[in-house]
């Protein structure tokens, strides 16, 4: 007999009446699966693909307006959907629990370690006192938080990302669950903090014989962790087989896609010219602290500390680091959208310090940005003609007429989309058509260099590809330079020329990308590449 | 008429804003036709029907209040040997006209609707001498009647005749907008939802002309302690209610979103500046601050007293004067939203992407953060209406409000305070000042929905 055995399950958004009135959308489509004790399953899929929506059914927590309206969920040969509401809280967090994505927004702010974990202890167990005390401490240790005793009057703010997922896998273990649902449990994670939470999953379970039913969307973590592997796609399980068999031979072809998904690690050769586009020296970016009425600058946080490095024309230089590096703040310091404290920036040899907004605007058209975030980059009241048009305008770049429009057209044809989409709003696209659009309104103003600061990390991996090809094709056509900002190391050997690490503030490394991945100096970018996941 | 023909026109301070105020609007609407996208948005709001009826209802309110703002006055008969023209030191209205049956037939004092005796006994004596104690006959109300006709049966007689009329004038005016569309194609309106404009037309036409038809008969909602019609009344405070409502709405609104968004935006020194101003200002009680500056007006209007010849203009000086006060005085709140909401749009990335394209900071906030905080304008802006209105009545009661020969929603809530500590209770003031204001708001929040739903692009597909 399985742990848990799902089978024939059916997800369901019923048809609404009524003036918004849409028929009834299935979004689980009769998926089965089955987990033994000690063994780890991986739901993969992309966004919306109902793996997130599965994990919900199995506690039956999904949302009121979705309903199951087929299959079975057995935990130990016992029938989950057959239970009443109140013997259904005795099988959540008792014998099967659940770790969530974000740990910050998962933890109570106001409640102390000790009072977090130990409700559930009370709840479940009865636990109190001393008693209780000591239950938490070994869960704590048995997590990996140091100095456990001290910690436990601590708030979730004193703890760093990581330690705080730490916490949550303490909640959920803490009445000793036999089956545990991990919805992405390492995605908001840096690599070396994924690493470690990775190890001390794959650790527990199987000192507790822990049943893990593992979602991610990240192949590398998959190919790490899991025993069996279920690729998901517009609710239906496309493939369901052993991890060895399914990377060896994937059977279907958008498994395929999703483990090629990582382009091949193959470095792009320098291009080694004389002459610098960009040169970045000695940059630093402090911030004031400011404290009390009068708001005395009593000290300064350092996001950028003294930080060299040159582009060259054509070439892509890759800046690493983890979150809260600097990396962003050393973009933003180029685009003279932060105030720089010390240093130079120089760009085709005219130093861009302490020029005034006007003296700037001739740069503006030659650097340009692209951000991260498809869906914030965008003035949701402005239509694709406004948002493409608005930095040709300012620049004074804009045609007029025909000429004009045919440039709008041009454009999007050239990012792969279609001119009827130029009077669309933003929302009427997916991540990636917008990332599209992002970098259509860069390249609007022909410029030389783009900052691209982590332009795929909020994309689903196969669109990831898609615009890394993209963006690669740009730079052939246009002989464009990028600053590619990112914090994820396997998409750089394809990308980048050249690589720099940055840590707190302070580049460690900077060297060519094949030298820096293959026989890194530094001990962080050692760790960094030994933390990254690979196929 | 022929009257009319002889009048003097006034135009006060109020009456110019609020043509101005109309005048605007249709200039709007009008200017619509030029920019397709808002006018997509804007056919949403109207292709809803409950937006199509609340606009018409708020139309309705804004006409009642247009007519009550063409004011004038009447000639005097001439003097002898004197061939100069004097005028009446009343002002009146259009509005009085039309409702002239209405606001002749005052009574001595309180009536219940459709009552044609008094509320309160009075001593009478009899023919015979004798004195007795009863309720009187009421000058006016009912005073058509016979012997046998009983109340009842009179009034059903003449609902019936205002249905037959009201449905009448309802048809043609719905086969007159048919022509039209006929004229005009009828493809190119069919977007409207015309079932809902028909009934809203008709429903309003119905009640204007039961009011007419048996307004003059009887008092419908009964009268005050002076005797005057209570729906008389009810129906003249809607200028009040609508101008209370916008003015000071509008005088809050530039303040607010000029402030709020530049120190969001700006940071820094102005956005200290701009906190410490709204810090202290919300810091002294509002009520204090009004009364204190409502106060300065009417020492104003004391020594000044030549510029205020007629009791309208003084009147109307002091109104105008509490709408300025109520909008210099409430802008705190919603300042403090929108500086909040553009610290947070500001940080956006695409904010910084118009920033790296140059884009200048006055286009910037016209163009990126303006259109994305208008839900907050849009919300306050409907709630401050009815604040403003509510706020109209908490003034009246200290004395410091409009004056109070100046018919308004707040005086009327304020007499209630007597009236409803009587035994038995004169509930019908406060009732008719409650309905009038209850369908204002209503119809304005209603409207106000449906325009933040369409004006929201996540929620327009």
């Amino acid at each position: 007999m399985s742990l848990l055995e799902v089978s024939n399950l059916t997800i369901e958004l019923p048809a609404s009446r009524g003036p918004f009135a849409s028929p009834a959308h299935t979004l689980v489509n009769g998926i089965s699966f089955a987990i033994e004790p000690g063994e780890i399953l991986a739901l993969v899929g992309e966004s919306g693909s109902g793996k997130s929506l599965t994990a919900l059914s199995i506690l039956r927590l999904l949302p009121d307006a979705l309903t199951i309206i087929a299959g079975s969920v057995q935990l130990q040969g016992e029938e989950l959907f057959a239970l009443t509401e109140k013997q259904m809280n005795r099988v959540r967090g008792f014998r099967a629990a659940m770790i969530f994505q974000e740990p910050q927004v998962a933890l109570n702010p106001v409640q102390t370690l000790e009072q977090q974990i130990g409700e559930v202890l009370t709840l479940h167990k009865g636990q109190t006192g001393q008693a209780r005390r000591d239950a938490v401490v070994g869960l704590l240790q048995e997590v990996g938080i140091p100095d456990p005793q001290q910690r436990l009057s601590w708030y979730p703010h004193q703890l760093s990302g990581g330690q705080k997922q730490r916490v949550m896998i303490a909640m959920a273990l803490a009445c000793e669950p036999d089956l545990l649902i991990a919805d992405e449990p390492t995605t908001a994670l840096d690599v070396t903090i994924q690493k470690q939470i990775l190890e001390l999953l794959n650790q527990l379970r199987k000192q507790r014989q822990l049943g893990v039913l593992l979602i991610t969307h990240d192949m590398g973590v998959v190919s790490e962790m899991a025993d069996h592997v279920a690729v998901m796609r517009h609710g239906d399980i496309l493939e369901y087989r052993s991890a060895v068999e399914f990377f060896a031979n994937p059977q279907h072809e958008y498994s395929r896609q999703l483990i090629h998904s990582l382009p091949e690690r193959r470095f792009r050769p320098s291009q080694q010219q004389p002459q610098a586009l960009l040169t970045v020296d000695n940059l630093k970016v402090w911030f004031p602290q400011r404290q009390g009425i009068l708001q005395r600058v009593v000290g300064h946080t350092k996001a950028v500390d003294g930080v060299s490095l040159q582009i060259h024309k054509g070439e892509t230089l890759a800046l690493v680091g983890e979150s809260g590096s600097g990396k962003s703040t050393v973009g933003r310091a180029i685009l003279a959208l932060e105030q720089a404290t010390e240093g130079d920036i120089r760009f085709d040899g005219q130093s861009l310090q302490g020029l005034s907004d006007k003296q700037f605007l001739p740069y503006r058209k030659r650097i340009q940005v692209i951000f991260q975030d498809p869906f914030s980059s965008m003035n949701p009241r402005m239509t694709i003609r406004q948002i493409l048009a608005e930095g040709m305008t300012s620049l004074g770049l804009a045609g007029k007429g025909e000429e004009h429009e045919a440039k709008l057209e041009q454009l999007l044809e050239r990012v792969g989309l279609e001119a009827q989409h130029l009077d669309r709003y933003p929302h009427e696209f997916s991540g990636g058509q917008r990332q599209r659009i992002a970098i259509a309104r860069a390249i609007a103003v022909e410029p030389e260099l783009i900052i691209c600061d982590e332009p795929t990390s909020a994309l689903d991996v196969s669109i990831r590809g898609q615009v890394m090809e993209l963006l690669l094709e740009l730079q052939r056509d246009m002989g464009l330079s990028y600053l590619f900002i990112t914090h994820d190391l396997s998409i750089i050997p394809h990308l980048a020329h050249r690589v720099a690490v940055m840590k707190n503030g302070v580049l460690v490394e900077q060297g060519l990308c094949a030298d820096v991945m293959d026989a890194p100096q530094h001990e962080y970018t050692k760790a960094l590449l030994a933390a990254a996941p690979v196929l | 008429m022929e009257m009319l023909m002889t009048v003097k026109p006034v135009l006060l301070w109020s009456d110019w804003l609020i043509f101005l105020l109309v005048l605007t609007l249709i200039l709007f609407f009008i200017n619509l036709g030029k920019n397709p996208v808002a006018r997509k948005r804007w056919r949403s709001v109207f292709a809803s029907r409950v937006g199509m009826a609340s606009f018409l209802v708020i139309v309705f309110y804004v006409l009642i209040a247009l007519l009550d703002s063409m004011h004038f006055r009447y000639p005097l008969d001439k003097l002898e040997g004197s061939d100069e023209q004097h005028y009446s030191q009343e002002v009146n209205s259009l509005l009085d006209v039309v409702l002239e049956d209405l606001r002749g037939h005052d009574e001595k004092t309180y009536s219940s609707p459709f009552a044609i005796h008094s509320f309160s006994k009075e001593n009478r004596t009899l023919e015979n001498g004798q004195v007795v104690r009863d309720y009187p006959r009421l000058e006016y109300a009912g005073s058509h009647l016979r012997k046998h006709e009983t109340v009842g049966s009179d009034v059903f007689e003449r609902s019936m005749n205002a249905l037959v009329v009201g449905l009448g004038i309802a048809l043609v005016l719905a086969l007159l907008i048919q022509l039209l569309r006929r004229l005009t194609g009828k493809q190119a309106s069919a977007w409207l939802p015309w079932k809902t404009v028909y009934l809203t037309l008709g429903g309003l036409i119905l009640v204007t002309v039961w009011i007419l038809q048996v307004g003059g008969y009887y008092h419908i909602l009964g009268t005050n302690k002076v005797g005057q019609d209570v729906l008389f009344q009810a129906i003249k405070a809607v200028r009040t209610g609508v101008l209370i409502g916008t003015l000071a709405t509008l005088i809050t609104l530039p303040i607010a979103v000029i402030l709020g968004i530049a120190a969001g935006y700006f940071k820094g020194l102005i956005d200290d500046v701009v906190q410490y101003i709204y810090t202290t200002l919300s810091s002294i009680p509002g009520i204090l601050l009004i009364a204190a500056s409502v106060l300065l007006i009417d020492v104003y209007i004391e020594t000044h007293a030549e510029q205020f010849r007629l009791s309208a203009e003084r009147a109307d000086f002091q109104f105008l004067a509490l709408c300025f006060i109520l909008g210099m005085t409430s802008w705190t709140g919603l300042c403090r939203l929108l500086r909040a909401e553009t610290l947070k749009v500001s940080q956006l990335d695409y904010v910084q992407a118009a920033r790296a394209f140059g884009v200048s900071h006055s286009r910037i906030i016209g163009k990126h953060i303006l259109p994305n905080v208008t839900h907050i304008v849009l919300i306050a802006l409907v709630l401050d209406f009815s604040g403003f209105v509510l706020a109209e009545a908490v003034l009246s009661y200290i004395g410091v409000g409009v004056d109070p020969s100046m018919a308004s929603w707040g005086n009327m809530i304020n007499e209630a305070r007597a009236e409803l500590s009587r035994e038995p209770v004169v509930w019908w003031s406060v009732s008719a000042a409650f309905v009038m204001m209850f369908v204002l708001v209503l119809a304005a929040n209603l409207f106000a929905d449906r325009v933040r739903d369409a004006f929201d692009p996540r929620t327009v597909n």
